[in-house]
């Protein structure tokens, strides 16, 4: 990110960008999401109009919002254990701020360039499960400790299918690396035919479908929303947050919502290139400087496409039941994403 | 002996008895070996799934319901009570607020029974409009269940199809009475008005409206594999079980048992004037229960439509006096409301007012298999069990 500008930064400088570009990486998608799907898509969908006074066609209703919940009282209840109870939302929030420094955004645009990138990602991004179970276990409500439980539970279960529906984007890119596997899916070919790169959302399909699926559920979004539940568990381990930390925690669902989303365009979308216009660059080093600025364009954009699909599912079906969701797992998408595996494994070696 | 002593045991039948005994050991086995305990859950008085005050009380095995009680009373507002201090005419306004999704629905066997005590009859077109707006509150209350039960079970679209829907079926009623929630719009003797002018082409375009939305509705919600996997199988209530009971309504139908009071009784509605068919289904499963609501649905907006078709003319008001005296005398009268059969049986002394109005509501019966239902159900199956007997509050605390 620092070579496009050219200049040399010191230090503190650069740590400053750098926590303002992962604010920035973070609390954007966040507030798109919301907006463009939580308030106005599903208004839409519902015969509704959604917010209109705050803003044009109700643009600001998220700064609104955001200034009630800081107003608002926190409240926290007597038996509950204080330091836990306060250090969960962080802790929820964290996972994801973790997560999006692995996201190579272009070129040069990235936070770190790690080689296991993936392996990374997937290990972070489980450390949400924890301050749920924090949250669940801290708040001294019933619903609250079951909520925590299921998430717990759920969570656990869905990590495997998504680790092995990456497995085969590995396999495929030989590296864990999320730059090089960018590379991989727009300068490669696929199955010998050069014209649009080889975006493993084609190649991969299967693999997509079930991390997309996988996800669904890591984020707790509906048909996978026990953990939250509002209509058995009030709001399952949310209930008993108010004010800025149930602030905290709606942040970090629909951020986590994003940097997943933009995870997977990454893995399985070609991140930031458009693999069928990548004019032949044969290196990392030939990609012309301009899309450092492009790539999070692209990025932001095949993100929202992805999260698209995961709201429409949401505002759709009716929720699982937990024994349901747990089969589910279980004994369709860990088989298939296995299956997955061995015929990709097969078909590197062949090709 | 702890158990045997234990005051919730006492309380239940010989075979609840059995069932709950069982459950305790098993959960002291549980206890022994891996030192848990249950946990007692209130799902309520202020839950989002009780919309309304009803209380749950389960006792929990990790999510898997031990035993699980109703506990109602917190919205009564003691109407049987209060009819003793108002006149004939005064008591429409209270039985209004009784299930207070299809208000019409409940004036209706009350005049009823006023009428049959006076032994006047309401002219035929005041009965045919009696059944239409009937009807119509029965679409309106059951789509909004149509639209709710999505909403229980984790889908938030249907419901707002269901208040959009709801909304034309509210502006009939409101056009024709005066009142979109609370018509109080019977008489004893008739209706107070006559229907306005262009009222019957605008309901025949609503009930279009309608069916599409139960369309809508059966794809969306119906043909959906998880709220299948939810539903089907979930909260059985074989026939026998649901007749002892005392279930009406749906509930009964959906367990195979072919009653229905619109027609199997004779009373002065024009139900018996229209063909029309009385859905049953074999399952008694939760899906069966909402399935045959949302054929019922349709099959009232066809009534509808029927009675439309064929509505005499004439006027709308007996002969009554203007001071109502009601002749000594007792009388029963029940209706196929929405939820189930809905009954007044009202005791006269020959004044102004009743002496003694007992009101039979179909959703206090309706929930009381609740505890024998809930046994061995997982905590989300409450929720799905408690959606699909429909209940509404006010029609369970009088």
């Amino acid at each position: 990110m620092f070579a496009l500008l050219a200049v040399e930064i010191p230090y503190w400088g650069q740590s400053l960008l750098r926590v303002l570009g992962g604010l920035v990486a973070v609390l954007l998608p966040a507030g798109t999401i919301v907006y463009l799907f939580l308030f106005k898509m599903m208004s839409f969908m519902q015969s509704r109009l959604g917010p209109m006074e705050a803003g044009p066609y109700g643009s600001l209703q998220l700064v609104a919002e955001v200034g009630k919940w800081l107003q608002k009282e926190d409240i926290q209840p007597e038996s509950a254990d204080k330091p836990i109870f306060k250090m969960a939302p962080i802790v929820v929030l964290m996972s994801t701020f973790l997560l999006v420094v692995v996201v190579p955004f272009g070129p040069d645009a990235w936070f770190t360039d790690f080689e296991t990138g993936v392996f990374y990602a997937l290990a972070v991004s489980s450390i949400s499960v924890l301050g749920i179970l924090m949250a669940g276990w801290s708040s001294a409500n019933k619903y609250s400790l079951l909520g925590g439980l299921r998430a717990a539970g759920q969570l656990i279960a869905y990590e495997l299918p998504m680790v092995l529906a990456v497995m085969g984007v590995v396999i495929q890119a030989g590296t864990m690396n999320l730059q090089q596997i960018v590379f991989a899916q727009n300068a490669s070919s696929m199955f010998g035919f050069d014209g649009v790169g080889n975006p493993y959302v084609l190649t991969q399909f299967v693999g997509f479908v079930v991390f997309m699926i996988a996800i669904q559920a890591e984020l707790t979004q509906a048909p996978f929303d026990m953990p939250i539940a509002e209509s058995e568990l009030v709001s399952g381990y949310m209930t008993e947050y108010s004010g800025f930390r149930f602030l905290i925690f709606f942040i970090g669902e629909f951020a986590t919502a994003g940097v997943f989303a933009m995870i997977a365009s990454t893995l399985f979308l070609g991140g930031w290139g458009i693999p069928f216009a990548w004019f032949g660059w044969t290196s990392m080093d030939d990609v012309s400087n301009w899309m450092n600025i492009a790539g999070p364009i692209i990025v932001i954009t095949k993100m929202l496409v992805l999260t698209f699909l995961i709201m429409w599912v949401r505002f759709t079906y009716p929720r699982f039941r937990e024994d349901q969701l747990q089969r589910f797992a279980w004994k369709v998408l860990i088989p298939v994403s296995l299956a997955n595996i061995m015929a990709t494994a097969v078909l590197k070696v062949a090709f | 002996m702890t158990i045997l002593n234990d005051p919730v045991s006492a309380k239940l039948g010989n075979r609840q008895q059995l069932s709950y005994i069982a459950s305790q050991a098993a959960d002291a086995r549980l206890n022994v070996e891996l030192e848990t305990e249950g946990m007692t859950l209130n799902i309520g008085p202020q839950h989002p799934a009780t919309h309304g005050t009803l209380r749950i009380i389960a006792r929990l095995d990790g999510e898997q319901v031990v035993w699980a009680e109703p506990s109602c009373g917190y919205m009564h507002r003691g109407y049987e009570k209060l009819t003793e201090v108002r006149t004939f005419p005064q008591v429409t306004t209270l039985v209004n607020r009784i299930d207070w999704l299809g208000s019409f629905a409940n004036e209706v066997p009350f005049i009823l029974a006023a009428e049959k005590l006076m032994g006047v009859e309401a002219p035929p077109r005041a009965q045919w409009i009696r059944t239409i707006l009937f009807e119509l509150s029965r679409i309106a209350n059951v789509s909004l269940f149509l639209g709710d039960l999505g909403v229980q079970l984790g889908a938030i679209t249907p419901v707002f199809l269901a208040f959009r829907d709801r909304e034309y079926v509210l502006n009939l009623i409101e056009s024709a009475t005066g009142g979109r929630f609370h018509p109080n719009f019977d008489r004893i003797g008739g209706l107070k008005d006559d229907l306005p002018a262009g009222w019957i082409d605008e309901t025949k375009v609503v009930m279009k409206k309608l069916r599409n939305f139960c369309d809508e509705i059966e794809t969306l919600l119906f043909g959906n594999e998880i709220f299948q996997s939810r539903t089907r199988g979930i909260g059985v209530i074989p026939r026998d079980v649901a007749l002892q009971y005392g279930l009406s309504g749906a509930n009964l139908r959906a367990s195979g048992v072919d009653w229905d009071l619109r027609r199997d009784q004779d009373i002065a509605l024009a139900y018996n004037k229209v063909d029309f068919k009385v859905w049953t289904h074999p399952d008694g499963d939760s899906f069966a229960r909402c399935w045959i609501r949302l054929q019922e649905t349709r099959e009232a907006t066809l009534i509808v439509d029927k009675l439309l078709d064929g509505i005499p003319s004439g006027p709308v008001m007996a002969k009554v006096p203007k001071i109502i005296k009601v002749p000594e005398g007792e009388a029963w009268v029940s209706t196929e409301n929405p939820l189930g059969e809905m009954g007044y049986y009202v005791v006269s002394r020959g004044d102004l007012g009743p002496f003694r109005v007992k009101i039979r509501s179909a959703s206090f019966n309706n929930i009381s298999i609740t505890p024998w239902l809930l046994r061995g159900v997982y905590v989300p199956d409450i929720i799905t069990i408690l959606a699909s007997l429909y209940f509404i509050l006010g029609d369970i605390d009088r």
